[in-house]
């Protein structure tokens, strides 16, 4: 019986990855250059106009980043399919949980993610070395930012009646994710009274976390453990949020 | 046994407007049940609830015995719907879209391949089935989505107008196959053809501003209104005592009067003396709708005036 259970939700879960992941890209092979065209162009300019000295941190960012793109692409693609298609619809009056749903079109954005993630293991390997440890707390980290930006967009989608409005959140996630945090740089590259701002976005913690580890950033102790709380603490109020305040069946 | 039982069903949109003006009713057993109303008198509402897609405000309904507001989940292991703006997603196939759509109810891989291909093959899709969705008619696109959830194997199936787009022959075809459906599915759909609630439907609800004005089979339908004839004058417009008669105007623009047996052989001598030219039919649902709806604006004027 709980076998069956299993391998039902695994159905479900596979669901999403096709709909959104395996036949996209099967039929329109287009969207694979466009998932690595992103991080690779960012990472590009940080390395030319550090003359290579950031290329570091700048691959470090660029895992991050990758994880904060499936976030903010589930957030619209959940939209897409929602009001375009009117998919979401079927599946809530289908035995596929809102739970199921959301796990199944994560894993369908992380689809998207391993070209890229293929290409950033490659360069770490030969230009950042990182030991053991490093890479598990850059796995770590990954995931928890993975994570809180699937239930942000799972969270936000819900919430859009029209794709119009989606491309609204879309501009306030990716603002708020990737272009006020330091993820590319340092921290300490942004002057101090600016640097409370940076702080305001979760994925700063999560970068200064691999970037200290990988020596690229001094930090106390303290700050550290600090870091981690927060990145967790976010993490889990989005992902409660997500999952009790989504509008699965609507009111 | 399938059924469906609306207690008092009530929906007010946040937005304000009232959509569902306590609707009750029951059906039970396999069949279908189809039902129509003006754009906007609250169709789509009404089973969008009983999908469990939306909450209601007031009352509740049970399907097969189930509360859909306690226990959806249990709801949802036996219905499926095609909502009115449903959509192919573009990006797949005809058999990729079922596949998947069989993945969600819980269905392997394999076995949902072989699923597919059946479903497809019913609505006559075998040619287009790999086709992208995209490059389908429009109408093809609305038959996808009507084999996806035909070959769920859900009991209970809800079509919200199935029929809108397609051609007169894929709608037929579609009659056909809901009419060999219906002996083991409760399929409730909604419509604008008025026909095909005639020739599928073995209960039709009128709904007009979120009311249900009549619930029933359409011989009932006849039998409750006191009017079982219609007399259509052709081309010219005659003055006409309404003792035990209403007039209808507007269908195709001609005069159009709703009598019983007696009064109706008295108007058609009178006609045809007069040398007019007309017919006289039994009434059709047509007929029907448009009295009901008609008779429920008047009545909804004088309540407004007197208040
Ligand atoms: N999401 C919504 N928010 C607010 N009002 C809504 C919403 N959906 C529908 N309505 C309103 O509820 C009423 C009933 O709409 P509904 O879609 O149920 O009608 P319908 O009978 O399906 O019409 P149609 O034949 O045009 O499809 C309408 O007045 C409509 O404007
Ligand atoms: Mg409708």
């Amino acid at each position: 019986m709980r076998t069956m259970m299993n391998r039902k939700s695994l159905n479900q879960i596979m669901a999403s990855v096709l709909v959104n992941s395996i036949y996209a890209m099967k039929n329109y092979p287009i969207m694979l250059i466009n998932t690595l065209l992103a991080p690779l162009s960012i990472l590009v300019i940080i390395v030319f106009i550090s003359r290579g000295a950031l290329i570091g941190v700048g691959i470090e960012g660029a895992f991050i980043m990758a994880m904060i793109s499936s976030g903010i692409g589930l957030q619209s693609d959940l939209s897409h399919l929602k009001n375009d298609f009117k998919l979401q619809d079927m599946v809530v009056s289908s035995p596929t949980s809102a739970v199921n749903y959301m796990v199944g079109m994560g894993v369908s954005e992380l689809v998207y993610a391993i070209p890229i993630l293929v290409i950033l293991s490659i360069m770490a390997a030969i230009f950042l070395h990182p030991t053991l440890i490093q890479t598990l707390i850059l796995i770590a980290v990954m995931t928890i930012v993975y994570i809180f930006s699937i239930a942000l967009g799972f969270f936000f989608s819900t919430v859009t009646t029209d794709v119009m409005q989606s491309w609204g959140f879309t501009g306030i996630i990716s603002t708020l994710l990737s272009t006020i945090p330091p993820v590319y740089y340092l921290i300490t590259y942004i002057p101090l009274p600016f640097r409370y701002i940076a702080y305001i976005s979760p994925t700063t913690y999560a970068a200064e976390i691999v970037q200290s580890s990988l020596g690229f950033l001094s930090i106390t102790q303290t700050n550290l453990i600090i870091d981690w709380i927060v990145i967790i603490t976010v993490t889990v109020i989005v992902l409660v949020i997500a999952i009790k305040k989504s509008m699965w069946r609507e009111v | 046994m399938q059924s469906i039982v609306c207690r008092g069903l009530s929906k007010t949109y946040s937005k304000g407007s009232k959509a569902l003006d306590s609707v009750s009713f029951k059906f039970e057993g396999n069949g279908i049940l189809a039902i129509i109303g003006r754009n906007g008198a609250g169709k789509t509402t009404l089973i969008r609830i009983l999908a469990t897609e939306l909450m209601p405000t007031k009352g509740t309904a049970l399907i097969n015995g189930i509360d859909l507001i306690k226990e959806p989940k249990k709801i949802r292991e036996f219905i499926a719907i095609v909502p009115q703006e449903a959509k192919a997603v573009h990006w797949l196939t005809p058999k990729q879209t079922v596949v998947s759509y069989l993945m969600y109810r819980g269905i392997g891989f394999s076995q949902a391949k072989i699923k597919a291909e059946e479903s497809l093959k019913k609505l006559a899709l075998e040619k287009q089935i790999n086709k992208l969705n995209r490059l389908l008619s429009g109408g093809t696109k609305r038959k996808v989505l009507v084999a996806t959830v035909l070959s769920s194997g859900a009991k209970i199936i809800f079509l919200d107008e199935p029929t809108t787009g397609l051609d007169p022959i894929s709608r037929s075809d579609l009659w056909k196959l809901l009419n060999t459906l219906k002996k083991e599915y409760l399929i409730v759909l909604t419509t604008h053809y008025l026909e095909e609630a005639e020739r599928l439907a073995d209960k039709i609800g009128i709904m007009e501003q979120g009311k249900l004005l009549a619930f029933d089979t359409l011989n009932e339908l006849r039998k409750k209104l006191k009017y079982k004839y219609s007399i259509k004058i052709i081309g010219t417009e005659i003055k006409i005592n309404y003792k035990d008669a209403v007039s209808i105007n507007g269908i195709d623009g001609n005069q159009q009067i709703l009598t019983n047996e007696n009064r109706s052989s008295q108007i058609s001598q009178m006609l045809i003396k007069k040398g007019v030219k007309f017919s006289t039919n039994m009434i059709t649902l047509e007929d029907i709708f448009y009295y009901l709806v008609k008779k429920s604006i008047i009545e909804e004027n004088e309540d407004n005036d007197e208040s």
